[in-house]
Parts: C-alpha cells; sequence; structure tokens
C-alpha cells in the first residue's frame, strides 16, 4: 500500500514563510533607497552596497566557519541589516569604517547571540552606535544638500562633500523657525542627514506596504510616532518637525518593528513605543547628542524580556474566573 | 456581522463539495463498530458471537453516564468482538458484524413527510432526554461528547439558550452545509426539542457567511418558530469552536476551565440536532451520518450519507478511489484533523469528513528559527501565548506552561498555521497538556 505522511494538525499552513516576511521588509526599504541615491548620488549607492557586502560576508563566514551551520543568507535577514545599517550613515562616511560597522552589527549584534531570532538588540543598531561612538566626527558629518527650490525648478541636486549641520543639529542650537519650503524639502529628502532619514514620504510608503501586505502591525510605528508626538509638544517643540526630521520615521518604521527584538504582545508593543518616543525626544531635547531615536531603540530592546514577562494578553474567560 | 473577538485566521476555506448533494453509501458486508465512540466510558457489549441482530438493534450499552450506547446500522450476524486498529492505528474494542446484504443501505433522510408532530413537542423534557441518551447521540461536530450529559443541567446552573453550531469553519468539510440544505426543517426541529429539553425559549443558529444557501434554507425552516434566530457569522476560524461561537453570537465568555452552560449557553452542532429529530421523532438510534469525502486530486469528492462501521477506503472508493499522488489522509479537516494510517478503520459518529491531501501539501514546511514575530500570538483565538507555551513544553517545565494557561488551548493550530518559521507550535502544547494531565 501507499505510504502515507503521519502528523499532529494542522496540516495546511498559511504559507507566508519567514523568507517572505523578510522580503517584504526588503521591497519596502526600496522607495527609501532610491530617495537616498536620488539625493546623494553615487556615493550613497557604495555606503549600502558596502554595508550590504560586509553584513552577508559576515553572517556566511561565521555561519560556514563557526557555526558550522547550513546557509541562512536567503533568508533575508542579513540583507535587511545591511541596508538599515548603510540608510543609519551619512553618505560620505569612509568605507573602512562602513565595513566596521557591518561587521560589528552581524557579528555582534546578531550571531554572537547565537543567530537570527536569538538577539536581544536591533544589529543595525548595535552597527551604527558602535560607529557613532567611535568615530563621532565622520559619523555626524553630513554633505551639503541644495535647497528643494533647485529640484523643483530641474536643476539637478548635487550633494558635494561638505560640511553641513543637520536640521535636528540646527534646532538643537536654537534655530526653531520651519518654514514652508523646508517642510517641503523634509518630505521629499532634500535635507540633510543619514541616507535614509531624508525621504519621509518613501518611509511612508515602506509603511503601508508593510501593513497591507500584514508583514508589522500599527501598534509599534503608531505608537511611537504618537508618543513622539505628544513629548515634543509637551517640551515646546514642533510636532511635525520631530516626526519628519532625523531618523525618528526610519526607526519608527523599520528599526522599532524589528521582529526579534520587540515584545509579543499588542499592549506591550504600544508601551515599548511610548518609551521609545518619549527616550527619544528626552534625548533631542536635553541630551548632547541631537539624535536620540536609536539610542531610545535598543535601551527600549533591552527591556523587551522583562515587557514580555509582565505584559500577557488577555486570555479568553479569565476576567470571569477571578470574580 | 458577528466574529468571536480575539484571533483567529483565515485558510483558503477549499468547500469544494459544497454543491454536490448528499449521496447514500452501502455499508460492506463486514460491518466494524468500535465500543469507544464517544468521549467518556467505552460502551459495553450486549451481545456475544453468534447473535442475530436486526438494524437499530443496540449492540452495546452505554458504560457510564458520560457514555453512550452503540446500535448496529444493520442487520446480521455477530461475527467477532475483539481489537481491532482505528484510524490513527491504535487497538480498540470492537463489535463485529456480518451484514445481511439487503440490510446494507443507509436509511433514508427525512423527508417532507417527516416533519414534527405537535404531540413530540408535548414530551416531558426528561423523555426527550432519555430517548436521545437511547439513541445513542454524541457531539457530531467531532467532539463527540454525549449530549445527554449537555442537556442535563447541573444544580444551581441554568440554561438560557440553545445554540447550534452551524458554523463549519473547517476548510473542505461540507457535510454540515448540506445536511442544513436538504433537512433544515427537520434540524430547526430537533433545535425545537433541544429547547424544551433544556427549559429554555430562545435558540440561536450560527452559520458562516460563506454558505448562503444554507444560512436561507435555515431562515425558511425558522420562519415559523419563535424564538429561533439564525445568525450569519464571518468567515473566519474557528468561527465553530464551542468558546468561540458563544462568544460571537452572545458576546460572553466561557470562564476558563468552565462550561458553556456557566454562561447560560448549551451547544449542539446541526447534524446533533437532526440526530435528536430522528431518535424522537422518528425513534431512531444514531447508526448513520453524512461524511464529506474530498480532497483536490479525488475524481468524484462527495458528500456521503454512509452507515457507521464502513471502512474508510470504501469511502475513497466512491470519491474515485485513492489518487496516485496522495501523501496523506486525514480524518475530519485540515485544521484540526488527525492523520490516518489505516485506511480499512471504520466510520464512526465523530467522523465528519475525509481529506486526501496530495504529496505536495503533506510535508510540513521547514523548521526555522523562532524570529519572536507574535504572529502565533495574534492568531490565538483563546488570548494564549503559544510561542511560550511551546518553548516552556519543549524545556518539559510543564508546571510553567499550566501558569500561562496551556490547559485553556483548544488546538485549533492557529499558531502552527500561522507560524512562518513553521515551527511545530501546537505539537509542543498537546505534549505538554498530555503530560499534564498524565501527572493528574
Amino acid at each position: 500500500m501507499k505510504e502515507l505522511t503521519i502528523s499532529l494538525s494542522p496540516h495546511v499552513h498559511s504559507g507566508r514563510t519567514l523568507d517572505r516576511c523578510m522580503w517584504n521588509v526588503v521591497i519596502a526599504l526600496i522607495p527609501t533607497f532610491a530617495v537616498a541615491v536620488w539625493t546623494f548620488g553615487a556615493p550613497a549607492l557604495w555606503v549600502v552596497l558596502t554595508s550590504v557586502a560586509a553584513c552577508l560576508a559576515t553572517e556566511y563566514a561565521i555561519e560556514r566557519w563557526l557555526f558550522h551551520r547550513p546557509c541562512t543568507l536567503t533568508n533575508g535577514s542579513a540583507l535587511i541589516t545591511g541596508l538599515l545599517l548603510g540608510f543609519n550613515l551619512p553618505s560620505i562616511l569612509p568605507l573602512w569604517m562602513v565595513i566596521i560597522g557591518g561587521v560589528v552589527a552581524v557579528g555582534i549584534g546578531k550571531m554572537s547571540f547565537g543567530g537570527l531570532g536569538q538577539n536581544i538588540w536591533n544589529p543595525a543598531l548595535v552597527g551604527r552606535v558602535f560607529l557613532l561612538l567611535s568615530f563621532p566626527a565622520a559619523m555626524t558629518t553630513w554633505p551639503a544638500v541644495q535647497s528643494g527650490m533647485d529640484a523643483a525648478t530641474g536643476a539637478t541636486v548635487q550633494a558635494d562633500a561638505s560640511t553641513g549641520a543637520t536640521l535636528l543639529a540646527q534646532l538643537n542650537a536654537g534655530h526653531d523657525s520651519m518654514d514652508g519650503a523646508h517642510l517641503m524639502d523634509m518630505l521629499v529628502g532634500h535635507m540633510n542627514g543619514s541616507l535614509g532619514e531624508v525621504g519621509s514620504i518613501a518611509i511612508l510608503l515602506g509603511l503601508v506596504y508593510l501593513l497591507c501586505t500584514r508583514t508589522i502591525t500599527w501598534h509599534i510605528p503608531v505608537s511611537v510616532l504618537a508618543s513622539a508626538a505628544f513629548f515634543s509638544w509637551a517640551f515646546g517643540g514642533n510636532p511635525l518637525l520631530d516626526l519628519l526630521a532625523g531618523g525618528l520615521l526610519l526607526g519608527a518604521v523599520f528599526m522599532a518593528t524589528d521582529y526579534v527584538t520587540s515584545p509579543m504582545t499588542h499592549a506591550g508593543q504600544i508601551l515599548f513605543g511610548i518609551c521609545i518616543g518619549a527616550i527619544t525626544m528626552v534625548i533631542r531635547r536635553f541630551g548632547s547628542y541631537p539624535e536620540g531615536v536609536s539610542f531610545a531603540i535598543l535601551l527600549m530592546n533591552s527591556f523587551v524580556p522583562l515587557i514580555n514577562r509582565y505584559m500577557h494578553p488577555h486570555v479568553l474567560g479569565e476576567r470571569r474566573k477571578k470574580k | 456581522m458577528k466574529t468571536f473577538r480575539r484571533g483567529g485566521v483565515h485558510p483558503d476555506p477549499s468547500k469544494i463539495t459544497a454543491d454536490v448533494p448528499i449521496a447514500p453509501l452501502a455499508a460492506s458486508a463486514k460491518v466494524e463498530l468500535p465500543l469507544s465512540q464517544c468521549i467518556g466510558a467505552p460502551s459495553v457489549p450486549v451481545v456475544k458471537p453468534g447473535d442475530a441482530v436486526v438494524a437499530g438493534q443496540m449492540v452495546a450499552k452505554a458504560g457510564g453516564f458520560v457514555g453512550a450506547p452503540v446500535h448496529s446500522p444493520v442487520s446480521g450476524t455477530v461475527k467477532k468482538i475483539e481489537k481491532t486498529r482505528s484510524p490513527q492505528g491504535l487497538w480498540q474494542e470492537t463489535v463485529i458484524i456480518e451484514a445481511d446484504p439487503e440490510s446494507v443501505n443507509p436509511q433514508p433522510l427525512a423527508g417532507r413527510a417527516d416533519e414534527l408532530k405537535p404531540e413530540d413537542l408535548k414530551l416531558e423534557p426528561s423523555e426527550i432526554v432519555k430517548r436521545i441518551s437511547e439513541a445513542g447521540i454524541v457531539g457530531l461536530g467531532g467532539a463527540t461528547f454525549p449530549t445527554h450529559v449537555k442537556l442535563s443541567i447541573p444544580d444551581g446552573k441554568k440554561a438560557e439558550m440553545i445554540i447550534i453550531n452551524g458554523a463549519e469553519c473547517e476548510p473542505y468539510l461540507t457535510c454540515d452545509d448540506r445536511l442544513m440544505r436538504t433537512c433544515a426543517a427537520q434540524i430547526i426541529s430537533g433545535t425545537k426539542l433541544l429547547m424544551r429539553a433544556v427549559g429554555v425559549d430562545r435558540a440561536i443558529v450560527g452559520i458562516e457567511e460563506n454558505k448562503p444557501e444554507a444560512i436561507e434554507a435555515m431562515r425558511f425552516a425558522a420562519t415559523v418558530s419563535p424564538g429561533i434566530e439564525v445568525v450569519e457569522l464571518k468567515k473566519r476560524y474557528p468561527q465553530g469552536g464551542e468558546k468561540q461561537l458563544i462568544e460571537a453570537l452572545t458576546g460572553r465568555e466561557v470562564p476558563m476551565g468552565g462550561l458553556p452552560v456557566d454562561v447560560g449557553c448549551v451547544v449542539d452542532n446541526v447534524a446533533t440536532a437532526y440526530a435528536v429529530f430522528d431518535a424522537v421523532c422518528r425513534r431512531r438510534p444514531l447508526t448513520q451520518r453524512v461524511v464529506t469525502v474530498t480532497g483536490p486530486s479525488l475524481t468524484n469528492p462527495g458528500n456521503f450519507l454512509v452507515p457507521f462501521g464502513t471502512p474508510i477506503s470504501r469511502l475513497i472508493e466512491a470519491a474515485g478511489g485513492l489518487p496516485d499522488d496522495t501523501g496523506k489522509v486525514i480524518a475530519g479537516g485540515p485544521m484540526m484533523g488527525r492523520a490516518v494510517s489505516n485506511l480499512d478503520a471504520p466510520t464512526t459518529k465523530g467522523l465528519g469528513g475525509i481529506l486526501v491531501l496530495p504529496e505536495s501539501m503533506s510535508r510540513r514546511p521547514a523548521v526555522q528559527p523562532c524570529i519572536r514575530c507574535a504572529k502565533c500570538v495574534e492568531a490565538c483565538p483563546m488570548g494564549l501565548e503559544p510561542y511560550l507555551l511551546a518553548s516552556l513544553s519543549r524545556l518539559g517545565r510543564y508546571e510553567d506552561a499550566a501558569r500561562r494557561t496551556i490547559m485553556g488551548c483548544i488546538e485549533c493550530g492557529c499558531c502552527s498555521y500561522s507560524c512562518p518559521s513553521g515551527r511545530p507550535i501546537l505539537d509542543f502544547i498537546k505534549l505538554g497538556k498530555l503530560n499534564l494531565r498524565k501527572k493528574k
């Protein structure tokens, strides 16, 4: 007789695999990548490619020669780390620093914990913060980007390698004004900053894609942004400016939502998001760094096990039992 | 549209047999009647080898209050009482009857002439419960809990309504759908008898939206019945889970570890309601049921009215035979059904479907590390944390799992279904529950 397969139920699967989830994130990152290259030109391309290559190579080397495990590069997770790390760097960062960032991100941020699913902190942010603390000057030097008015009239936008302060740095220094042209620049990506921070509309496009494909839920991005807007207002800032400037959007959409390092319940995710928003605004307003999203996310990553321990979903029928 | 509040998944309904009318299928010459056909005590044989039996005769009595008798669907001679293999290959005590060739056909389903007679509704509630108990009726949705036990409301509890489960949320299965389309009037009559049996004047029939014909038929049958409401439910698995159905229809939450009657509900499947009608009005014991035989590669999938004790292989033959690409045969639906290893095993009261899956759909996805995406937590209709329960169970920390309500798991399979890493979440949860039950 024919051999029949025996297994426990369920006998069907949604077909939504780990690889699919990861590649959805990669697709969602494409618009941001495009805006980065459009804004900063070829250097941006080189930074991102170098970062991706460093991350993939590190993962491959460690799995092959240290862990002796089958290669898992195709699941896209190292690729995402590479892309996100690249997006968190200035376009004129020396490429050898980018390589160091990639090695640290995957090697220490992820593989030292045992690989995919085991890490406590977002690997890309581990890489970025490592670079920020090691090379503070290089990490806060951005190319000056011409005003969006030039782009509107059809002039090519050229990123030259002179130093320019980001909007956030200006804000921190006390310039608290914003006009319509500025806002437009921020939406389409004509401002200073790290590669992936500049194109707000592109990031929001990615968010819409992630939500539509149900790769992530709204809880983390919405709570991060709402909380940041609230605390910006509470500290006397301009909420809209705070949302659009710097890495807040990128962090809220792509970094805080990292499966591995975010809480397991919706309530936990909202608490996680609110705290990230609050810490970000505290660092921006009262800290010495102009930018606080990376630190806020890493800090809250550390609290995820605690959140998971104490925040559980409501079990059907449990409330009545307590009565 | 009504639905339950948390969790749930949307598997492809694949109701390929929804438009195939119920066809009678004769039993084979050898009828095997296992003695454990319900949750509860196994039945005790009241016949011995060599005895002649007639169709409808009791061959085994209930093994206790929580138990049900077993009746022979055919006339013939008792050959043996011995252990045979269940569909899963486990040994089970079985009465084997050699059937007279002229008695192997199933009894026809109730037609228009078989209506509820006014005097039936004047029966004492205790008489209705007695007839149900004597007919060997158990929950035909698959749980096989003896129906008369559900109808015996414990002291201090009060039933407020009967809930009839016509959700049929399992993909592929269409036996309840077809029965509702064919015998709506009898199901409504059975519902009225159930209402009288527990002394309530209200009943709700819940049917998923993807069965519009069944909803229409049931609504039509219920038009002249005040107190019976037919409610359309959202298509979402596990809409037909007892606790989810109660929540969807009434908004009430069955307490953890409690019974539906704790929130005033008694839940019965549509097939059970039909069996109640048959038992009370036509004095017919439960000896047959509608079974969906389906699968993507079957040439003639359909819904068959088949006497208990018929081999599963005979049902598959009726559906066109086992396809060459068969990889797995499942007793029940794809979400909660059990894989079959013994195709010669007989059909029983709890078997509502045979699903034949091709080789390409028989393998699980490769297991990858948990990426803590929380999809299992989102999908769990009970509000549990499957990833945590599975890990605790894998580590042997069953008591810790019990503190996180592992016993509240209804084994619907939404967690494993939605896990991107293809992890065997439900397998480990089942293991944990098994070990906890053993310890007690």
